[in-house]
C-alpha cells in the first residue's frame, strides 16, 4: 500500500536538492522579523540613512528621460556606463579594470553562483575560510562541490594552513579550483587581512597555480577611513574580484559585479545569459545615475560613522555585561563580530532561548559545512541602532547565563541536534 | 460575514502558525468569506474593538496561542472564538497534566516524568537522570513539558545523549518530560464537533523517512508518507477513536482538536492533545478532513456558523 508524501514529484529532485528541508532554525527566525526582538542576527545594511528624496528625484529623473532603455531588455554584461563607473568605484580599494573586464550581476551573490557553475563540476574541492559566508555556502552546495575549510586567525585567512590544505588536497589527487576569500571586514569573523597577510596568500595561489575568488562587499566600509587593497589590485590574472552597491548604496537594487580576466569574464557572461539573459536594466540604470548625480562617496563616509558607533555599542555592552571567558573579535570595518562563547555552550541550541527572550544571533555552525562553529555566534550591528543593541547585549548576556547555569546543572556534553540545513534566509546571510 | 484568523504570534512556532492561518484563511474565502489574518501583536485588541468580527479563530500555536491565555482574552473582549477553552487549553496544552488525567481514565500512556529545572539543579542532575533511567530504561523521548512541533524533542538512545537531549528542551521551556519511548505506528486522529457531539475523523498514519517525526519531517513535503486510513487493524482504528473522542471531552475540548496516538500490539498510547491543530500544506487535520469527506473550508465554515 502507498501512502501519500504530499509531494508527487519526491522521487524526481537533483541529488542537490536533497537536504533542502525546514528546518527548527529557520522556524526562529520566523520570530526575529518581529519588531519587539533585537535582531543582531539579520546582515540588512541600515537603507534608513539613504537620501529617499534624492534617490526619489533619481528615479523619476531615470524614468522621464530613459525610461523606454530602463524597462527594456539590456546588455548581458551589465550596462556600458555602469561598468565605466564601476572602475571609478574601485578605485580606492585599488582595482584597476577596464569596463569589458566588467560583468555586472544581480548582486555580488549571483557573481558567486556564475564563477561556481563555470569553474565547478560536483566533487570538485574549493577552499574556504574557516568560518565562511553563509551564501556561498548555500552556492558551493547547491553546485555539489566539496568545501574545506581553511583556520583564520584575527588578521585573516592563515597562509600556513593555506599551504597545508593545498598539500592535502595535492596529496589526495583532489584539484583545487579555486580559494575563495573575503579579506577585508569578514562576513562571519569581522578580521581583516593585513597587506603582508594578502600578499603572502596571493603567493601562495600563484604558485599553486590556483585561481582566488575575491569577495569584497565591505571594502570601503572601514571605520578609520583607510581602505584596504584589494588582493586583485596585485594581480589581474589570478583573482576574481567580487564587488556589490549593497552594503554602499542599497542592497535592494541588487547589483553586484566581477572583475575577470578575460577569458573567465567571457564565459561568466555567457553563463550569466543563460541564467537572466540580462541584469535589471532599470536598476543599474538607477545606480548609474546615483554615482552620476550624487555625492555617493559622502554617503559611504556616513554610513562608516553610523555603523562604527553601532559597533561601539556592541563592544561595549560585551565588554560591559558579557561572562568573562567570552570572546570577541574586534571589526574594523563591515557589520559583523565572531563571538566565541563560554565552554559548554551550544549556540545553535540556545537560539531557541534567545529567541524567547527577544533577542537574536546566527549560530556559528551555519558558517561551516562541518558542523563547526558550535561555541560561536555571529552578532551583527548594522541594523539595529546602538541603544537598541546595548539592549540586545543585554538580552544576550542574561540568556547565556541562564544557558551557562543549564550546563553547570547537566554537565559539559556536546548537544545532539537533529540534522537539517541550519541556514538563515537572505535577509540574514 | 467577517472572521478573523488570528496567526503567528512570538513564539516557536511563529511560521509554522503563519503558514497554518493563511491556509485556514485561503480556505475560508472560498467558501465565500470575508476573511483576515491578525497577528497576535499590541495592534490585535484595537483592531478587533474598532471593527469587531463575527467570529475569531485562534490557530496561534505554542505558548500564548494554546495555553489559554488567549482564549481568555477573547473571553474578555466578548469576542465569539472557534476552538476550545481557557481551562481545556491549559490542561492539554500541558503534556504531562493531559496524560495524566487520561491515564486516571484508563488510557495507557508512555510512562515518564515531568520535571523543571529546577528540580535538577537542586537534587543534583546525575542522580535524578539515574534515578529516571534506572526507572524507565532506554530509549527515551525528552521535550518540552509544553509547546509542539517536535522542537526540542529528542530520541535518547543511550544514556551518554541524556544530559544534551535535556539542555536542548530546557531551551523552549523551563519543564521537560522524559518519557518512555514507545515503538509502534504513530496516527493522528482529528476530533471535530459539527454540533452533533464530538466525532473521529480518521486516524492518519504517520511514516517520516528518517523514522523520527521531527520538525523537517513535518513540515517538508515529501519528507514524510502519510496512510489515510491508517494501516492498522479495524478493532485499532476503533479504539483510536473511542479514545481520541474520550480525550476530547474528558479534557472539556472543543469544536475541533487532533489526538496524538502510538498504535501496538499491547494498545493504543496517548502522547498528546493539540488545541490548535496545523493547517499547514503537510499537517495531518486537513488530511483526515479530505478522509473524511470535508474540504478544510466546509469544516472550519460550518464551525464559524456555530458560533
Amino acid at each position: 500500500m502507498t501512502g501519500s508524501r504530499l509531494d508527487p514529484w519526491i522521487d524526481s529532485y537533483a541529488a542537490r536538492a536533497m537536504g533542502m528541508t525546514a528546518s527548527e532554525i529557520r522556524a526562529l527566525f520566523a520570530v526575529a522579523s518581529r519588531p519587539e526582538v533585537v535582531s543582531l542576527a539579520g546582515g540588512m545594511p541600515y537603507v534608513d540613512a539613504l537620501p529617499m528624496e534624492a534617490i526619489a528625484d533619481t528615479v523619476q529623473r531615470l524614468l522621464l528621460t530613459r525610461g523606454s532603455v530602463a524597462l527594456q531588455y539590456g546588455n548581458g554584461q551589465g550596462d556600458q556606463t555602469l561598468r565605466e563607473q564601476i572602475g571609478e568605484v574601485m578605485a580606492p580599494v585599488g582595482v584597476s579594470a577596464h569596463p569589458d573586464d566588467v560583468v555586472v550581476t544581480a548582486g555580488s551573490q549571483m557573481a558567486l553562483d556564475l564563477v561556481t557553475r563555470v569553474f565547478c563540476d560536483p566533487g570538485d574541492v574549493v577552499l574556504v575560510e574557516a568560518p565562511s559566508y553563509v551564501g556561498a555556502l548555500g552556492v558551493f552546495r547547491a553546485y555539489q562541490v566539496e568545501v574545506r575549510h581553511v583556520a583564520m586567525d584575527d588578521n585573516g585567512l592563515v597562509p600556513e594552513a593555506l599551504e597545508e590544505a593545498l598539500a592535502v588536497c595535492r596529496a589526495e589527487g583532489r584539484r583545487v579550483k579555486f580559494i575563495y576569500t573575503i579579506p577585508s571586514y569578514h562576513n562571519p569573523a569581522g578580521v581583516t587581512q593585513d597587506q603582508s597577510r594578502r600578499e603572502r596568500i596571493l603567493a601562495i595561489a600563484q604558485n599553486a597555480g590556483i585561481l582566488i575568488l575575491e569577495d569584497d562587499p565591505y571594502g570601503l566600509l572601514g571605520f578609520d577611513g583607510e581602505v584596504p587593497q584589494a588582493i586583485r589590485a596585485m594581480d589581474s590574472e589570478s583573482v576574481v574580484y567580487l564587488g556589490s552597491f549593497s552594503k554602499t548604496i542599497a542592497a535592494g537594487l541588487r547589483v553586484g559585479w566581477a572583475v575577470a580576466p578575460h577569458a573567465v569574464r567571457e564565459k561568466l557572461v555567457l553563463a550569466a545569459e543563460a541564467a537572466t539573459l540580462c541584469p535589471s536594466n532599470f536598476a543599474q540604470l538607477t545606480v548609474s545615475e546615483y554615482l552620476r548625480t550624487q555625492p555617493w562617496m559622502d554617503q559611504v563616509k556616513a554610513f562608516r560613522e553610523l555603523y562604527r558607533e553601532r559597533r561601539d555599542a556592541l563592544l561595549t555592552g560585551m565588554q560591559q555585561l558579557f561572562p568573562p571567558s567570552t570572546t570577541w573579535t574586534v571589526p574594523a570595518g563591515g557589520f559583523y563580530s565572531w563571538v566565541t562563547l563560554p565552554d559548554g555552550i551550544d549556540a545553535t541550541a540556545m537560539l531557541p532561548r534567545a529567541v524567547s527572550q527577544l533577542v537574536a544571533y546566527v549560530p556559528g555552525t551555519g558558517f561551516y559545512v562541518d558542523g563547526q562553529g558550535r561555541d560561536s555566534m555571529r552578532l551583527s550591528y548594522c541594523h539595529p541602532t546602538a541603544d537598541r543593541i546595548s539592549e540586545g547585549v543585554r538580552r544576550l548576556a542574561g540568556v547565556i547565563e541562564s544557558e551557562l547555569e543549564l550546563i553547570h546543572t547537566f554537565g559539559n556534553a556536546p548537544v545532539h541536534l537533529p540534522p537539517g540545513p541550519a541556514t538563515p534566509g537572505p535577509d540574514l546571510a | 460575514m467577517s472572521v478573523v484568523v488570528l496567526a503567528g504570534g512570538l513564539s516557536a512556532e511563529r511560521d509554522v502558525s503563519l503558514r497554518s492561518g493563511r491556509r485556514l484563511a485561503e480556505a475560508l474565502r472560498s467558501e465565500g468569506m470575508d476573511v483576515s489574518v491578525l497577528d497576535l501583536d499590541a495592534a490585535l485588541l484595537p483592531s478587533l474593538q474598532a471593527d469587531p468580527p463575527r467570529v475569531v479563530i485562534p490557530l496561534v500555536h505554542g505558548a500564548a496561542g494554546e495555553d489559554g491565555s488567549l482564549a481568555d482574552v477573547l473571553e474578555a473582549l466578548g469576542v465569539p472564538y472557534v476552538g476550545s477553552g481557557a481551562v481545556a487549553c491549559r490542561l492539554a496544552f500541558d503534556k504531562a497534566i493531559a496524560k495524566g488525567i487520561l491515564a486516571e481514565r484508563g488510557v495507557l500512556v508512555p510512562r515518564g516524568y515531568s520535571l523543571p529545572h529546577g528540580i535538577f539543579r537542586d537534587l543534583g542532575a546525575p542522580a535524578v537522570m539515574a534515578a529516571i533511567l534506572e526507572r524507565l530504561g532506554l530509549p527515551l523521548m525528552v521535550k518540552p513539558t509544553r509547546g509542539g512541533s517536535a522542537l526540542g524533542a529528542t530520541l535518547v538512545r543511550t544514556a551518554e545523549e541524556l544530559p544534551p537531549a535535556m539542555v536542548a528542551a530546557f531551551a523552549y521551556g523551563d519543564s521537560a518530560m522524559l518519557e518512555q519511548y514507545v515503538p509502534g505506528t504513530e496516527v493522528a486522529v482529528s476530533v471535530v464537533d459539527l454540533g452533533d457531539g464530538p466525532v473521529a475523523w480518521p486516524a492518519v498514519e504517520i511514516q517520516p523517512r528518517s523514522g523520527i517525526y521531527d520538525y523537517a519531517a513535518r513540515y517538508t513535503a515529501g519528507e514524510t508518507e502519510f496512510f489515510v486510513p491508517a494501516r492498522i487493524s479495524a478493532a485499532q482504528a476503533d479504539e483510536c477513536a473511542r479514545t481520541a473522542v474520550m480525550a476530547h471531552e474528558t479534557l472539556g475540548l472543543r469544536d475541533w482538536s487532533r489526538v496524538d496516538f502510538m498504535v501496538t500490539d499491547e494498545g493504543v498510547y496517548f502522547l498528546e492533545a493539540n488545541v490548535a491543530p496545523g493547517m499547514t500544506e503537510t499537517s495531518l487535520f486537513p488530511q483526515a478532513a479530505v478522509a473524511a469527506g470535508f474540504t478544510l473550508g466546509k469544516v472550519a465554515a460550518a464551525l464559524v456558523a456555530r458560533h
